[in-house]
C-alpha cells in the first residue's frame, strides 16, 4: 500500500498531539499543540487521498533524487518571502509604533519570527535542496536512504511551522536565533540527525573518488550546527505537559554559550553552508574552474577553526571575565583572513569569464554576494574590536552590519543558485525571463546599499547621542530623545528593506511562470547575443 | 609528499573529514566556555542575590514570553554615560540565577538592569498599557493586556523545582510555599510576611491597581521593581571584583 507505514505513524503522531493539547497545563502550550495536531493531521490526510492499493511502481535508483530539491526549491522562495515580509512590517512598527496589534503581532514577537522565518526557513531550505542537488551531483550518486529525504524535508518544514506559530503564541526560549522551546528543539535534532545521515551517506557511496570542496562545507554546517544546537538548548521543562523550559546554564555562563551557538549561527549556517553553495554554483554559472585549489583548503580549515572563537565579541565591556573578551576579540580580527580567502576564491572563479557580467544577470548576482560577504567580513573584525564595539554595540550598526551580509551575502547567493537550479530541475530551456532577473538585481542590491547606509547612519548617530555630554559634564540626551531621533532612519530603513522584498517577489514570479513552462518573449539583453554583421 | 598532497587522504574519506572538522570546531568553545565554569573570580562576591520569588519569576517569564529583551538590554556596561544614565555597572553575580540570561543585544529601548525602585507601580502599569501616554517619544507596543489575563498557573512550584535543578538555591520551604507565596505577593490583604522573610525586598502589594485578581501585569511589575536592586554596593569592593 502506498504511504502505508507513513499514514499509521502520522495518524499516531497527530492523535499524540491531540491528547497533548489536551492535557497540557497552560493555555499556550495547548493551543501549540492544536497547531501541530491540525498541521499532522491535515498532512495525514493529504497521504490518504493520494494512497492506493496497487503494488508500488518500481523507482528507478539509477537517476538522481531531485523531488524532495524541487519541493525545497519552492520552499525557499515561498519562506524568503514570509520572512522577507515579516521584516517589512517589524521595520514600519519601528517608525509606526501604532502597527503593532497585541498581543500576537507586537514587535517583541514578530521579530523572531523575521530572524527565524529568513535564516532559518529560507535559509535553511536553500541550504538544504541545494545541498542535496550538489551531493548528488559531484559525488555522481543517488540520495541515500531512499524515502529519507522527504522525511528531512518535510521534517524540516514542520519544525518551521511550530518555531513560528510558537512565537506568535509568546512561546520562546529568549535565545537569539535559537528560540524555539525544548519539544520543538527536540524534534529539529532527530530531523538535523536524519540530514547527516542523509548528507553523509550519499557522500559515502559516491562513484566519485573525490569529495569536492562543496561538500566539506555542507558538511561541515551539518556537524556543526549539530553540536551547536544541541549544547545551546539544554534545558529543564518546568512540565512534560508544558512549553516553559529553564536554560541548563545561567547568566554569564549562558551568555557565552548563547553567542558561542549565536555567531557560529552566522559562521556555520550563514557562511560555511552558504560557501558550499558557492563553491558549486559560481563555478557553474561562470563556467570557469575554481580559481584555486590550495586556497579552498587553506581557507576551509581555518575558518572552521577560528569561526568558533568568536562568540565573545557579542559581550564587549558586559560581565564576561575580561579574558574572554579579549580572546574573541583577537580571534574575530584573524578571521578576517579566511573569510577573504572564500571572497577571493569565489571572486577569481571568473579568471577568464568577466565579460558575463555584463551579459548574465546571475553571475552578476552571485559576484555582488562575494562581494558583500567581502565586506561584511571586513565589517565584522572592525566591530569586533572593543574600542569600535563599545560605539556600536546595543546600536542599529550592528542591525546593519547584519542585514549587509544576509540581505548581500545569503540572500544573494541564493537566488543565483535559485536561477541557476530551476530551469535545471523541471527541464526548462532557460528562465521564464532574465529581464526580471536583472530587475531582481537592481532592487536588491540598491536596496542593501539604503538599508546598510541608513544603519550606519542611525547607529552611530545614536551611540554618539547617548554619550555626549556637554561643557558642565552633564549627558546632554535623554534616551527618549535619542529614540525620536531615530524615526526618519527607520522610516528609510523600512524603504529599503521593502525594495528587497520586491526584488524577492519578482523572483517568485519568475520562478513560477517558469516552473509552468513559460519563455517570456523579451528583448535579449544587450551583448548576449553576437551582433549580426555584413559579410565583409 | 608535502602538506597538499596529505590533504588528498581526507579529499577521499568521508569520516575522516567529519570527524577531523568536528574537532576542529569544538576547541574554541571548550576553551573559551568551559573555563567559566569552574574559574572562581568568574563571579563576583556579592551580598544580597537571592533567587526570585514566584511572582517575580512569572513576570520574568513574561517578560521572555514577551521578547523584551529584543529591545531592552540588562547589562550596563562600565562607561561614564552609562553608569550616570543607568547606575552602577552590572555584575555578573546579578545575573548568576537568571537561567535564561536577559542581557540582551540591542537598545531600542533604554537599560533595565537597575530600573527596579525607579518609577512608581503606577507609572509601569499606565507605561505598559500605553506608553506613548507617559513618554510621547516612545515606540514600544502597547501591553494593556497583560492587566486582563489573570495569572494562569495549575501549580508554579514545578517551575522553582526546574530552577533548582539547574542550580538556583531554592530551599523546600520556597517550593513548598511556592503557589501560596505567588498569589500573596500581589494580594494586599494576604499575610506577606513569609513572602518577605523568603524572598527580602520583594515588592508586596497590589501592583497594577486592580486588588480583585492576581494579573500578568502584577508579576511583570513585580519584576521590574526588583531588577538591579538585590545587591548591597555599600559592601561591594570594586577593584576585588575585577577580572
Amino acid at each position: 500500500m502506498k504511504f502505508g507505514t507513513e499514514i499509521v505513524v502520522l495518524s499516531l503522531f497527530a492523535f499524540a498531539a491531540l491528547v497533548a493539547a489536551g492535557f497540557g497545563v497552560e493555555g499556550p502550550f495547548r493551543q501549540h499543540m492544536g497547531v501541530l495536531f491540525f498541521a499532522v493531521a491535515g498532512f495525514t490526510a493529504i497521504l490518504l487521498r493520494n494512497t492506493d492499493f496497487k503494488p508500488a511502481a518500481p523507482i528507478d535508483t539509477s537517476a538522481y533524487m531531485d523531488g524532495p530539491i524541487r519541493y525545497g526549491a519552492i520552499a525557499t522562495v515561498f519562506w524568503g518571502v514570509v520572512g522577507m515580509l515579516v521584516g517589512v512590517i517589524i521595520a514600519l512598527q519601528l517608525a509606526y509604533p501604532h502597527l503593532n496589534i497585541q498581543p500576537w503581532f507586537n514587535f517583541g514577537r514578530l521579530r523572531p519570527l523575521h530572524t527565524s522565518g529568513v535564516v532559518f526557513a529560507f535559509g535553511g531550505n536553500a541550504l538544504l535542496c541545494t545541498s542535496l542537488y550538489v551531493v548528488q551531483r559531484t559525488c555522481r550518486a543517488r540520495l541515500f536512504g531512499g524515502k529519507l529525504a522527504w522525511f528531512v524535508f518535510w521534517g524540516y518544514q514542520l519544525f518551521i511551522v511550530m518555531a513560528a506559530t510558537g512565537y506568535l503564541l509568546g512561546i520562546t526560549e529568549a535565545r537569539e536565533y535559537a528560540e524555539p522551546e525544548w519539544y520543538v528543539d527536540l524534534w529539529l535534532t532527530i530531523v538535523w540527525v536524519a540530514y547527516l545521515i542523509l548528507f553523509l551517506g550519499t557522500i559515502l557511496k559516491r562513484k566519485e573518488p573525490h569529495i569536492y570542496v562543496a561538500n566539506w562545507f555542507y558538511l561541515s554546517f551539518i556537524v556543526t550546527i549539530a553540536m551547536l544546537h544541541v549544547v545551546n538548548n539544554l534545558s529543564m521543562p518546568a512540565s512534560f505537559l508544558g512549553s516553559k523550559s529553564y536554560s541548563a546554564f545561567s547568566g554569564v555562563q549562558d551568555a557565552l554559550t548563547q553567542w558561542w551557538y549565536g555567531h557560529n549561527a552566522v559562521g556555520f549556517f550563514l557562511t560555511a553552508g552558504f560557501l558550499g553553495m558557492m563553491y558549486y554554483f559560481v563555478p557553474k554559472q561562470a563556467n570557469r574552474p575554481v580559481y584555486s585549489y590550495r586556497l579552498s583548503i587553506v581557507h576551509f580549515w581555518a575558518i572552521i577553526f577560528l569561526y568558533i572563537w568568536a562568540g565573545p565579541h557579542h559581550l564587549h565591556y558586559t560581565a564576561l571575565p575580561d579574558w574572554a573578551q579579549t580572546l574573541g576579540m583577537a580571534f574575530s580580527i584573524m578571521l578576517w583572513m579566511p573569510s577573504w580567502g572564500g571572497m577571493i576564491n569565489g571572486l577569481m572563479t571568473l579568471s577568464g569569464a568577466w565579460d558575463k557580467l555584463r551579459t548574465d544577470p546571475i553571475i552578476r548576482m552571485m559576484v555582488m554576494a562575494v562581494a558583500f560577504y567581502g565586506m561584511s567580513t571586513f565589517e565584522g573584525p572592525i566591530m569586533s574590536i572593543k574600542t569600535v564595539n563599545s560605539l556600536s554595540h546595543y546600536t542599529d550598526w550592528t542591525i546593519g552590519h547584519v542585514h549587509s551580509g544576509a540581505l548581500g551575502w545569503v540572500g544573494m547567493i541564493s537566488f543565483g543558485a535559485i536561477y541557476y537550479m530551476v530551469p535545471k530541475l523541471w527541464n526548462r530551456e532557460r528562465l521564464y525571463s532574465l529581464r526580471l532577473v536583472t530587475w531582481h538585481f537592481w532592487l536588491a542590491t540598491l536596496g542593501i546599499v539604503v538599508y546598510a547606509a541608513v544603519m550606519w547612519v542611525s547607529g552611530i548617530m545614536q551611540g554618539l547621542m547617548w554619550r555626549e555630554y556637554d561643557e558642565q559634564g552633564f549627558l546632554v540626551y535623554s534616551f527618549a530623545e535619542t529614540v525620536a531621533a531615530m524615526h526618519p532612519f527607520y522610516v528609510m530603513r523600512a524603504i529599503g528593506g521593502a525594495m528587497y522584498l520586491t526584488g524577492a517577489l519578482l523572483m517568485a514570479w519568475n520562478v513560477t511562470m517558469t516552473i509552468r513552462g513559460y519563455q517570456r518573449k523579451e528583448q535579449p539583453l544587450p551583448g548576449s547575443e553576437p551582433a549580426l554583421r555584413p559579410a565583409e | 609528499m608535502g602538506l597538499m598532497d596529505k590533504h588528498a587522504i581526507i579529499e577521499k574519506n568521508a569520516t575522516l573529514l567529519l570527524v577531523g572538522s568536528l574537532l576542529v570546531v569544538t576547541v574554541g568553545g571548550i576553551v573559551e566556555i568551559a573555563p567559566l565554569f569552574y574559574l572562581d573570580n568568574t563571579i563576583e562576591k556579592v551580598e544580597g542575590m537571592r533567587p526570585y520569588s514566584p511572582l517575580e519569576l512569572a513576570g520574568r517569564n513574561i517578560y521572555v514570553r514577551e521578547g523584551c529583551y529584543l529591545c531592552h538590554s540588562q547589562m550596563i556596561r562600565p562607561f561614564r554615560d552609562e553608569v550616570e544614565r543607568y547606575g552602577h555597572y552590572s555584575l555578573a553575580a546579578e545575573s548568576m540565577y537568571d537561567h535564561p540570561f536577559q542581557w540582551g543585544s540591542k537598545r531600542t529601548g533604554p537599560d533595565l538592569a537597575r530600573v527596579g525602585n525607579r518609577y512608581s507601580n503606577e507609572w509601569h502599569v499606565q507605561h505598559l498599557m500605553d506608553p506613548r501616554s507617559v513618554v510621547p517619544e516612545s515606540i514600544m507596543p502597547r501591553y494593556a493586556f497583560l492587566k486582563d489575563a489573570p495569572i494562569e498557573v495549575k501549580d508554579f512550584s514545578t517551575h522553582l523545582v526546574a530552577n533548582a535543578r539547574v542550580g538556583v538555591p531554592y530551599s523546600d520551604d520556597m517550593i513548598a510555599h511556592a503557589n501560596a507565596d505567588l498569589m500573596a505577593q500581589a494580594d494586599p490583604n494576604a499575610d506577606v510576611s513569609g513572602v518577605e522573610k523568603r524572598y527580602p525586598k520583594a515588592k508586596v502589594g497590589d501592583l497594577d491597581g486592580n486588588p480583585q485578581q492576581v494579573t500578568e501585569m502584577d508579576a511583570l511589575v513585580a519584576y521590574l521593581q526588583m531588577l538591579g536592586t538585590l545587591v548591597d554596593f555599600k559592601t561591594y569592593d570594586d577593584a576585588a571584583g575585577y577580572r
